[in-house]
């Protein structure tokens, strides 16, 4: 893939707005269209972009975590969060809701399905990296 | 939490602590992990007295009732007795094994399967539900796996334990079925219950195939002709593991179920021939076979072989004095083949030679050894004053008062007997005594782990022999009561007068003493008959497991041809098949309303161009021009979510037909261009077939749409998706609350099939780079 210079200072601007797009993806979800699928794609998209403008090795040293970590972290996280139900007695996976204060936002209900939708995220943003970074540097090397 | 439970698991906890305690503490992991099933003889020694009279203890904690299983485990006599055997001669071993191979670097590995395995083999003996006596019974089997073939850089190792597994394991299956056919013909899988219901389980109609299949697992664990041939190859194992397994315990798994079952299934005919015979072949086989060898461990197997074919035998003849003495016998059996098989490893480690025959003289070098092996010797030949001349006594006491075949199976003992005299002789005298001549090393004394279980062992032979009454009452009564369903009177002594048992026993000791002194002409002779071997059990195995190889090779050549075109023909034309016929089936399956109702132009429009850019795609003539009318199918079918109001779906897929896009372009910019390769009709048979699957495909979309599903669900859903659920997007709230469960199989799967992709990348890179 040739580098090219619009390419590259579009993605400069576009990746951040995209991962913040992501983010409030995943946290709007619950209320309006989103959710951690569409949000972790939404930010894949972002570092294939960057993967693409640049070369897959920037794109993982920006990642800094090894894809597989994160799918592993993701899916961690979504299978803890069906254990504070069962501490507390009730089934697996059963969702546990508070009240929580955030300074200048005010109170926000969090609860454990927050949780599984951001092991959801991380498993789908890891995924779709492991595949793109693999095929994108197999594809490089031949 | 019932101790019980905890005694159950220590084991376990210990085998998943021994390898990091190993590492940290190389010279005394050993003593420390022996605490383990030290703890556990002292809990069930201190349940003897309970035990005794009769009583027994019991726990249950409900696991899946709608398999009907439970952890239900009871502790009878005859549990008791096997618990004891398996906790304190495990401790010894495992106290053994620490200086037998101290310095082996995998050391900690082998602690662990061991523990595993005393664990498995406790669970086996103490479960009550049949279901869960099965799962520890294969665990046995995996834990003897890991156990015979540690050695695994050794092929004979591998193969003696593939062989080990299999065929136990085949047998695994077939009991699996028998105790399948017992819980559900008696309706309960409760052990306990099922062996009061002896009566009911004789006149039912499934009673001869569920004793079949129940004998064919307790056949192949105990290694029961005609499937002996695994325990003998299984003395690849480490010494440590031989003298658990294949003498004292994994073993001894069958002749427990037989005994456990014997008040249920015992007392019909089939179950009296069945064992007999099977017991009776095995004790002349496996005697045959001793008399052949001199290398230690082989000729210990082969009479192990010979004491479970006269339990088995006893088993079958199932009168009082039958079952007294198989509970006597194998006591007897234990303690003796336990210590002859350390002491066999003790040789091999102080002396570097296995032969018996090339041994002699240690007695200077090692007298504490020598004792042992001289007490446990007599035990197994069967002389005064041994516990295994009380055991053998009442063994040819039981058999001479058989109602049927008493002269055969007395036959039987008597020349298993003198085997066994030939191979005392062979252990104790021969290696013993005499001149020493050159070997590997020069011998001293073991250390004190390795001497203490031999000598513990043998003195126990030579106490119970003087003092039977310490055992009778408390520990063999009460387990021969569990086998017989009733209470039986066990007294023993060591002198019953001049009986034909008494006369038959001197008559084995002479046989064999004979037999020693002849040893070499009848080896030469029984050589000549080795070419039958060609014809027996484990060629037989051999054939079977190469011919199960050939078949697998043959039908992965035939199913995994490597061509990709054929594996995806071979899914579509498979699913148009099938749903496609059961499809037919159905009746009045979509109305034509649907196919010809009203439309509006936009979505007309949206379905022409959906059709036309799929329709680009296959006569496309660049790679690059498929792939985006590929894309526009994908932004079409997302712009059908937006228009029937289900906007994430649509983001969702969106992004992903972007993502696909990028990812088709990535692979395909440097692929050339398409080419021609097939001709004109197999083109036409492959549009068939994919219009085939697209025609499918559209009668099970308004198949779909037709069917109503139960509208409870969804009101459900609606109403509670704020009030329990905090969210008002209700498909995001199924997604990660409802229905989490779903979504959490659906990220495993996502999280696996992405590892996949990432070995296949790999693969493919190494192989580029060499």
């Amino acid at each position: 893939m040739t580098a090219s210079l619009i390419l590259q200072t579009a993605s400069r601007i576009v990746k951040p707005l995209m991962l913040l797009f992501s983010i409030f993806l995943l946290f709007s979800g619950h209320n309006a269209p989103g959710g951690g699928f569409t949000g972790g794609l939404v930010a894949a998209a972002a570092f294939c972009l960057n993967a693409q403008a640049f070369s897959p090795a920037e794109a993982r040293a920006t990642l800094r975590f090894n894809p597989r970590s994160i799918v592993g972290a993701g899916l961690l996280g979504a299978l803890a969060s069906g254990l504070p139900g069962l501490l507390l007695g009730q089934p697996y996976l059963a969702g546990q809701w508070a009240s929580v204060y955030i300074p200048l936002v005010g109170v926000v209900k969090a609860g454990t399905p927050l949780l599984f939708d951001l092991g959801v995220y991380f498993v789908v943003f890891g995924f779709a990296m492991m595949i793109f970074l693999g095929l994108m540097e197999e594809a490089h090397g031949a | 939490m019932n101790p019980m439970f905890l005694v159950i698991l220590t084991p376990f906890i210990a085998a998943a602590l021994a390898p990091w305690l190993q590492r940290r503490l190389p010279n005394r992991a050993g003593a420390c992990l022996t605490l383990a099933p030290l703890a556990m003889t002292a809990y069930f020694t201190a349940l003897i007295p309970a035990v005794a009279g009769g009583g027994d203890r019991r726990v249950a904690l409900p696991w899946v009732p709608a398999l009907n299983l439970e952890i239900a485990f009871r502790v009878d006599g005859l549990s008791l007795l096997f618990a004891l055997l398996i906790t304190a001669i495990g401790a010894l071993v495992v106290l053994y094994t620490g200086a037998y191979l101290a310095g082996h670097p995998r050391l900690g590995r082998f602690y662990a399967a061991l523990l595993l395995f005393m664990g498995a083999m406790t669970g086996t003996v103490l479960a009550d539900n049949i279901l869960l006596l099965f799962a520890f019974w294969e665990l046995t089997g995996v834990a003897s796996f890991l156990l015979i073939g540690f050695e695994s850089a050794r092929p004979k190792a591998r193969a003696a334990a593939l062989q080990a597994l299999l065929v136990t394991g085949a047998g695994g299956l077939a009991l699996l079925a028998g105790l399948l056919l017992v819980g559900e013909g008696l309706g309960t899988y409760r052990l306990s219950e099922i062996v009061l219901q002896g009566d009911a389980i004789r006149a039912s109609a499934w009673y001869t195939p569920a004793l079949l299949l129940l004998l064919a697992g307790a056949f192949t664990k105990s290694a029961q002709f005609p499937f002996q041939f695994w325990l003998p190859n299984a003395m690849e194992a480490p010494t440590p593991a031989s003298a658990y397994l294949h003498s004292s315990t994994m073993v001894k798994a069958g002749v427990y179920l037989l005994a456990r079952l014997s008040p249920a299934f015992g007392g019909s005919e089939a179950w009296y021939a069945a064992l007999t015979a099977a017991g009776a072949a095995t004790m002349l086989v496996s005697a045959y076979l001793a008399t052949r060898q001199s290398t230690l461990k082989p000729m210990l197997a082969y009479t192990t072989l010979a004491a479970l074919g006269a339990i088995t035998a006893a088993l079958g003849i199932g009168t009082e004095a039958a079952v007294k003495a198989a509970m006597v016998f194998l006591a007897a059996h234990a303690l003796y083949k336990a210590a002859l098989f350390l002491i066999a490893g003790v040789i091999d480690h102080e002396a570097g030679e296995k032969d018996a025959e090339r041994l002699g003289g240690l007695a200077r070098a090692m007298p504490i050894t020598a004792a042992a092996a001289a007490l446990a010797a007599l035990s197994l030949a069967g002389a005064a004053p041994l516990f295994g001349f009380i055991g053998k006594e009442v063994l040819l006491e039981a058999a001479l008062d058989a109602p049927r075949f008493a002269i055969p199976l007395a036959a039987a003992i008597v020349l298993s007997g003198a085997a066994n005299v030939l191979v005392a002789f062979l252990i104790a005298w021969r290696c013993f005594s005499g001149d020493r001549p050159a070997l590997p090393k020069t011998p001293r004394e073991a250390p004190i782990a390795m001497l203490a279980g031999p000598v513990f062992l043998a003195a126990l032979g030579l106490l119970f022999g003087l003092a039977p009454g310490l055992a009778a009452s408390s520990l063999l009564a009460p387990a021969a009561a569990s086998v017989a369903g009733e209470p039986v009177p066990v007294k023993l002594a060591l002198w019953h007068g001049v009986t034909p048992a008494l006369l038959l026993g001197a008559l084995a000791l002479a046989l064999g003493a004979l037999l020693y002194f002849f040893r070499k002409p009848w080896r030469t002779g029984a050589a000549r008959l080795a070419p039958l071997e060609a014809w027996g059990p484990e060629a037989a195995y051999h054939h079977v497991h190469a011919g199960l190889l050939a078949l697998a090779h043959w039908q992965t050549r035939v199913l995994q041809h490597g061509y990709l075109r054929y594996y995806v023909m071979a899914i579509v034309v498979f699913w148009i098949v099938v749903p496609g016929a059961a499809m037919l089936e159905v009746p009045g399956l979509f109305s034509s309303e649907k196919l010809l109702g009203e439309f509006r132009l936009h979505e007309t429009g949206l379905a022409v161009v959906i059709a036309l850019a799929a329709l680009y795609t296959m006569i496309a003539k660049r790679r690059l021009a498929a792939v985006a009318s590929l894309g526009v199918v994908g932004y079409g079918v997302a712009m059908i979510f937006v228009l029937y109001g289900a906007p994430d779906v649509a983001m969702t897929q969106f992004v992903v037909e972007t993502l696909t896009v990028l990812l088709f372009v990535l692979v395909f910019y440097r692929l050339p261009e398409f080419a021609q390769y097939t001709g004109r009709a197999t083109r036409l048979r492959d549009l068939a077939v994919a219009a085939c699957g697209g025609g499918l495909m559209m009668l099970l979309a308004l198949a779909a749409m037709d069917a109503a599903p139960d509208p409870a669900v969804a009101k459900f859903y609606a109403e509670n998706s704020v009030p329990l659920a905090h969210g008002r997007n209700l498909v995001n709230v199924i997604l990660v609350d409802y229905r989490a469960l779903d979504t959490l199989g659906e990220i495993t799967v996502l999280a696996v099939s992405a590892l996949g992709v990432y070995g296949l990348l790999r693969l493919r890179m190494e192989k580029r780079k060499s």
